[in-house]
């Protein structure tokens, strides 16, 4: 049996025959589609390194069936960026140092892109820590992470702010 | 600390190294387009699951293959049947550190996730169904697994080579001339590295070539060793490992499902891609053994000690000899008249322990710095006044020098920092204002600093840019960034001018990315690689009659920003460009090794220091336990990059917070399976569980240790810390916690 | 995992109609099924995707008060709602301590419902479990069970129920609309969940094929709104099952208690509503001694199902704390840490 589904994946509507029913929507993308940004640590939504966005909010790729998703829009790492220019999470995470070995970094920063959208931690560290508790990181660089999240949150307010004006 | 370049430290810390760059890989980390091992997708891969064993002792009597192979998409099962064979015996160890690989010799198991079956399948979901169908049936025998029914046995060493025992005066006298002498026991579980990349391999093969994409900590030994099992020359193995998603030691050794694929790689004629499930890395991948510790401190009325007993009896498997050499710990920290570490191997029946992120220093100091915290309680002392009145002005034992120790004011700017003046000496006396329990308590931080072979080479181009090589590894630690700033400074250049390749096999041994190590060895290969060049272009240019520097040779020239000066006149100077187009354009190759100068190794005791203070909140009914605060302060040589570092201290002091609190592996002994084989269950912590932390950079001159002056700071941020969070559990509950990590249920009283 | 039939349909009379087949399991997020599936515990042979069904992603209020909570709404969405919170600010609390935010972004009312047991020896498919494989027997009662039952367990099984958002459930009074092959029907939410008894393989009383369309709250469970808590013991500070936790609902009324309510999570399997620890408390003054009367009431027939006696005192101490937060008031704002003790620890500083 194969199944038809269509995706938004970064921007672009793609249809995808899928052979197999089991495929996860992160085994697609890595496996298939060869986006392999989004990474795999546990395969189980117990470490958050394949948080993607599926209609905007962050969510575990690895326990979404692809064909599940028929006609949502994913973004993934790969789409963050706009051309050279670094989403400004992207460049909070190099300046505050939030990852050290990179593995977690993808998932982390699909993860702070969904925090600062749902708009629940306002400036307050520790809701940031509490709301980024779903992505570990082995190599411990959760400091960082909350200074890049916080930091990338005020750099789109302010960017927000400027367009406004 | 200030990351100012215009500070006394940047001053100290010199040009280009010593600056806090971002890291050089970061933009390919934050884009996604870092590669990782499994992130490769060669032409016409095929998918390797494993099947691993649900026992832990015992034999393989069937295994469904003709199930396996029907499934649609399976190509091949790989059992001890029809396995190809390899040229070495993986039941003989390979130098230097060679571990017993399991791969399918035969259908005897050992420990449960031990692989008993590879499959190959065109995709990953038939692979895995296709594991699943293998239904496999054992011979069980109980399986050992606890203190109580494992074989205990004197090893020949521990950890990787030290010797298993150190005595150092008369450890019975010094407890019988003893005022008091505090004894207790501890224990440490087993914890896994869990690094968040699963150990993973993609293998292709072109006829005895062989191409392999793994994370891999030790490129140049892994690709002899993978040369000597299939029989081919070590050059025709290449390993590319540009990032690893996380080491910690995991994987710096060869391991049996790794090596499995491959060999289904060349039986098959196709690439292989396997990456091991989460739960698969409780097993074959190497672990921290469980340790049961006592210790018995001799006091005299002063505080002094009088003796320092530590003993481990560390837990290995039942075909290799990893024990964690957690008695060590206390050979070289504190003063005492009598020393003895001693250590007991027990063979259970679990995969093999290997090193883990300050393999015996991380367990023994949690151990050592609980007891010493208890020392300091018998003799109503303060626990900081009571680590000064021990401090070790020189090796405890040896006598020896330190090469630099600045430990002290380790103490003291971590003490300050914390707030610790003032603090009441006994437990349960601190509130805040939520009514929860608050402690602090502190640890002293050590590890050694080894220096590793590594060769490297650079190249000064003719546009007097320069290219770096070494096979060295950036598994988090900075590598990509730290070593290509001290690149950059020995041959006078901004970092930007610097291309630095590395992470694969191919290029000059780096040595390996452990021990906390790599900075220091591969980096002073590098240094002298640079220096090369410098004294090759200063020959050029100082004999060379149409050069500003002509004649400069005794007065000697310096090299900076892309020119060299001559060093007692400013103004005369020429561009490395200048000085390669004069001399016909052509490129100047330069080589550099790590080598430390024998005489300082004989001479004076190197390690790394620091004090970790820690603050903890505790639920006076509830017991849970939240680190409030933590702050360290490390002396650790010459910094090369204080961002960098500060997150190395970060990860390694979060380290010491999991095993105080979080991590252990828990077994079933009926079966020796891990229970928790998870990130759910088997608890690392979260961001929510690190409030606060704070790195003081204690400066530190050396110039001893190596040319760079460069000690490692990668592991001993978990050394001191989980007793400094015990100990700060302690007083703030009245609790001794001597089992590690601390639940809830000993603290709810 | 098995290969299975993959349908998607439209309603939920075709739903309904699907599941009818053998080997049929709905999909919801698939946040707890797809993990089961990957470990071989679940090997549905056909998946039924509800989450395209039309209606039940909704939170629909009545003019009395009540709210009807689709099946598919959102764990996140349900939680960040305002109204919703303001009402039944337990339940928001209890679902923002629950998992990540990625997996509340994706887990549905529904499917928290019917996750299964954190169990260990559930989870390992070479383990004895009654609950997965009937009459196989339950490695867990002399295996590693610190963290297991205490309250209602049988020699067949000691599993405990994982939810969050189910233990305040209880407490309010939830009715869980279901739609079988035999049409519609309500459950009490107390009632929904089962003991292991002699049958742990039966874990809820829906029939075979029904679906939950949703979750009703009665409009009388607001009255409970300015004094609500969860409270969630855990071994980390955040992403992490309870080792006990306790909802508690006080309606106080010129300084006594005119209705109360209270139920606890991870000691039973299901979530546990104490009636008459509730019945204690009416009338009374919300005083520690109350408190600590109602916790003996409520925790008078646990017994330790192995290596887990300290849970009982646990879950006494935590059902004292969460009525002596309720009884303080519902903080103004839902709290930095979900329903952790640390909620209210200020002086966690964030040093940069």
């Amino acid at each position: 049996m194969t199944l038809s589904i269509s995706l938004t994946i970064n921007g672009q509507p793609k249809t995808i025959a899928l052979d197999d029913p089991r495929v996860t929507l992160l085994d697609l993308l890595r496996e298939r589609l060869y986006l392999t940004g989004t990474k795999k640590g546990c395969d189980r939504g117990q470490c958050g390194a394949c948080t993607v966005l599926v209609d905007g909010r962050r969510m575990n790729s690895c326990l979404s069936l692809a064909v599940s998703l028929n006609g949502t829009e994913v973004t993934t790492i790969e789409g963050l960026a706009e051309g050279d220019d670094l989403h400004p999470v992207q460049a909070a995470f190099i300046e505050c140092d939030g990852f050290q070995c990179g593995y977690c970094t993808p998932g982390q920063i699909m993860s702070a892109v969904g925090l600062i959208s749902e708009g629940h931690a306002g400036d307050d560290p520790e809701r940031v820590r509490e709301l980024m508790s779903g992505n570990l990181c082995r190599c411990g660089a959760y400091q960082g992470i909350t200074e890049a999240v916080l930091e990338a949150q005020r750099t789109l307010k302010e960017q927000k702010e400027r367009d406004a004006a | 600390m200030s990351l100012d370049p215009s500070s006394a430290q940047a001053t100290r810390y010199g040009s280009n190294a010593g600056q806090p760059l971002t890291r050089r890989d970061g933009l390919l980390k934050v884009t996604g387009r870092a590669t990782y091992a499994a992130d490769n997708h060669p032409e016409g891969m095929l998918y390797a699951v494993t099947a691993v064993s649900k026992i832990a002792r015992g034999r393989v009597t069937s295994l469904d293959v003709a199930a396996a192979k029907a499934y649609p998409g399976v190509v091949e099962v790989l059992t001890p049947q029809n396995r190809p064979p390899l040229a070495h015996d993986p039941d003989e160890k390979l130098p230097p550190f060679g571990f017993r690989i399991e791969v399918l010799q035969d259908e005897t198991v050992r420990y449960a996730n031990q692989p008993i079956a590879l499959v190959v399948a065109e995709t990953l979901e038939a692979a895995t169904e296709g594991a699943a169908l293998l239904n496999p049936q054992y011979e069980i025998r109980k399986p050992r697994t606890g203190l109580d029914d494992g074989m205990r046995f004197d090893p020949p060493a521990v950890g990787v080579g030290s010797p298993p025992r150190a005595e150092h005066g008369d450890i019975e006298a010094g407890l019988a001339a003893a005022a008091q002498v505090v004894e207790a026991d501890y224990e440490t579980p087993a914890q896994y590295h869990n690094a968040m990349e699963p150990h993973a391999v993609v293998a292709e093969w072109d006829g005895d070539r062989l191409m392999l994409d793994m994370p891999n900590q030790a490129l140049v030994i892994s690709s002899a060793s993978y040369a000597t099992y299939f029989g081919i020359r070590p050059e025709n193995v290449v390993i590319r490992s540009p990032f690893l998603g996380g080491g910690f030691g995991s994987k710096a050794i060869l391991n049996g499902p790794q090596m499995l694929a491959i060999m289904a790689a060349r039986m098959l004629k196709r690439p292989v891609k396997l990456a091991l499930s989460r739960s698969q890395m409780y097993g074959p991948v190497g672990h921290r053994g469980n340790t049961w510790q006592k210790l018995r401190i001799g006091l005299d009325r002063d505080g002094h000690l009088t003796a320092l007993h530590h003993k481990s009896i560390s837990a290995t498997s039942s075909f290799d000899d990893f024990l964690e050499p957690a008695a060590n710990a206390s050979t070289h920290l504190y003063a005492s008249p009598a020393l003895l570490s001693e250590h007991e191997g027990i063979r259970l029946d679990v995969g093999t322990p290997g090193p883990m992120r300050a393999p015996g220093e991380a367990s023994g100091s949690a151990a050592l710095e609980v007891a010493i915290d208890e020392a300091a309680e018998a003799c109503g002392m303060d626990p900081l006044d009571f680590r000064l009145k021990n401090y070790a002005e020189t090796e405890p034992g040896t006598g020896r020098p330190f090469s630099s120790k600045a430990l002290r004011e380790c103490y003291m700017e971590g003490a300050k920092r914390l707030g610790w003046a003032g603090r009441p000496l006994a437990a349960r006396q601190m509130r805040d204002e939520n009514g929860f329990l608050v402690g602090w308590g502190m640890g002293t931080a050590l590890f050694p600093c080894p220096q590793f072979a590594a060769e490297a080479r650079a190249t000064l181009r003719a546009d007097g840019s320069a290219l770096v090589e070494t096979a060295g590894v950036d598994m988090g630690q900075g590598a990509w960034t730290a070593l290509a700033q001290i690149a950059a400074e020995a041959l006078g250049l901004d970092p930007d001018q610097v291309e630095f390749r590395s992470g694969v096999s191919t290029l000059p041994d780096g040595g390996i990315a452990g021990g906390s190590g790599h900075t220091a060895s591969a980096g002073l290969a590098l240094h002298n690689a640079g220096k090369d060049i410098i004294k090759k272009l200063a020959e050029l240019a100082t004999k060379d009659s149409a050069s500003p520097l002509f004649g400069a040779g005794n007065v000697g020239v310096d090299a900076r920003g892309g020119r060299l000066y001559r060093r007692d006149d400013d103004s005369r100077s020429e561009s490395y460009a200048e000085i390669l187009a004069r001399a016909g354009g052509q490129e100047i190759i330069g080589s550099g090794q790590s080598t430390r100068e024998p005489d300082h190794s004989e001479t004076h005791a190197m390690f790394s220091h620091g004090a970790v203070f820690a603050e903890v909140k505790v639920d006076p009914d509830l017991g849970q336990v939240r680190v409030s605060r933590l702050v360290g302060a490390f002396a650790a040589g010459r910094i090369i990059n204080p961002r960098l570092v500060r997150s190395q201290y970060f990860g390694g002091m979060i380290w010491g917070a999991s095993f105080a609190l979080h991590e252990e592996a828990v077994i079933d002994h009926r079966t020796g399976r891990v229970m928790n084989a998870d990130l759910a269950e088997y608890h690392v912590p979260v961001n929510a569980d690190i409030p606060s932390l704070e790195a003081i950079l204690i400066p530190e001159d050396d110039p001893f240790v190596n040319a760079l002056g460069v000690k490692g700071v990668g592991e001993i941020g978990i050394t001191g810390t989980v007793g400094a969070i015990a100990n700060a559990v302690w007083h703030a509950t009245g609790v001794r916690a001597r089992k590690f990590p601390i639940r809830i249920e000993s603290l709810v009283i | 995992m098995n290969r299975f039939d993959y349908i998607c349909p439209t309603t939920v009379a075709e739903a309904v109609a699907g599941a009818a087949e053998t080997g049929s399991a709905y999909l919801a997020a698939g946040t707890n099924l797809v993990d089961l599936m990957k470990i071989g515990v679940a090997r549905p042979q056909r998946l039924i995707d509800v989450t395209k069904l039309p209606g039940l992603d909704a939170i629909e209020w009545s003019p009395d008060g009540s709210v009807r909570v689709g099946a598919m709404v959102r764990n996140a969405d349900l939680a960040y709602d305002l109204r919703f919170a303001e009402n039944f600010p337990a339940v928001a609390e209890a679902l923002l301590s629950g998992a990540s935010a990625q997996l509340r972004n994706a887990a549905t009312v529904g499917g928290n419902l019917m996750q299964r047991t954190r169990c260990a020896y559930f989870q390992d498919t070479a383990s004895a479990c009654n609950r997965r494989a009937p009459g196989s027997g339950c490695d867990a009662l002399e295996g590693d069970n610190r963290l297991h039952a205490v309250i209602g367990w049988s020699e067949h099984c000691i599993a405990t129920h994982p939810s969050d958002f189910c233990v305040p459930l209880a407490a309010l009074d939830a009715v869980v609309e279901v739609e079988g092959p035999q049409g519609r029907r309500d459950i009490p939410f107390e009632s929904f969940h089962r003991l292991p008894g002699d049958t742990p393989e039966i874990e809820t009383n829906l029939a075979p094929g029904e679906l939950i369309l949703g979750v009703r709250f009665p409009a009388e469970a607001a009255r409970f709104k300015a004094h609500s808590r969860y409270l969630k013991l855990r071994e980390r500070t955040s992403y992490a099952f309870a080792v006990v936790s306790a909802a508690a609902a006080l309606d106080l009324q010129e300084g006594s208690i005119r209705h109360a309510r209270l139920a606890v999570g991870a000691v039973a399997a299901k979530p546990w509503r104490i009636r008459e620890a509730e019945e204690g408390l009416i009338g009374g003054e919300p005083t520690t001694e109350a408190f600590a009367k109602a916790a003996e009431i409520a925790l008078a027939g646990a017994s330790p199902s192995g290596d887990n006696a300290f849970k009982i005192e646990l879950a006494r101490r935590i059902i004292v704390r969460a009525l002596a937060l309720a009884a303080e008031g519902t903080p103004r704002a839902m709290p930095a840490l979900p329903g952790s003790p640390f909620s209210s620890a200020s002086g966690v500083s964030h040093v940069a």
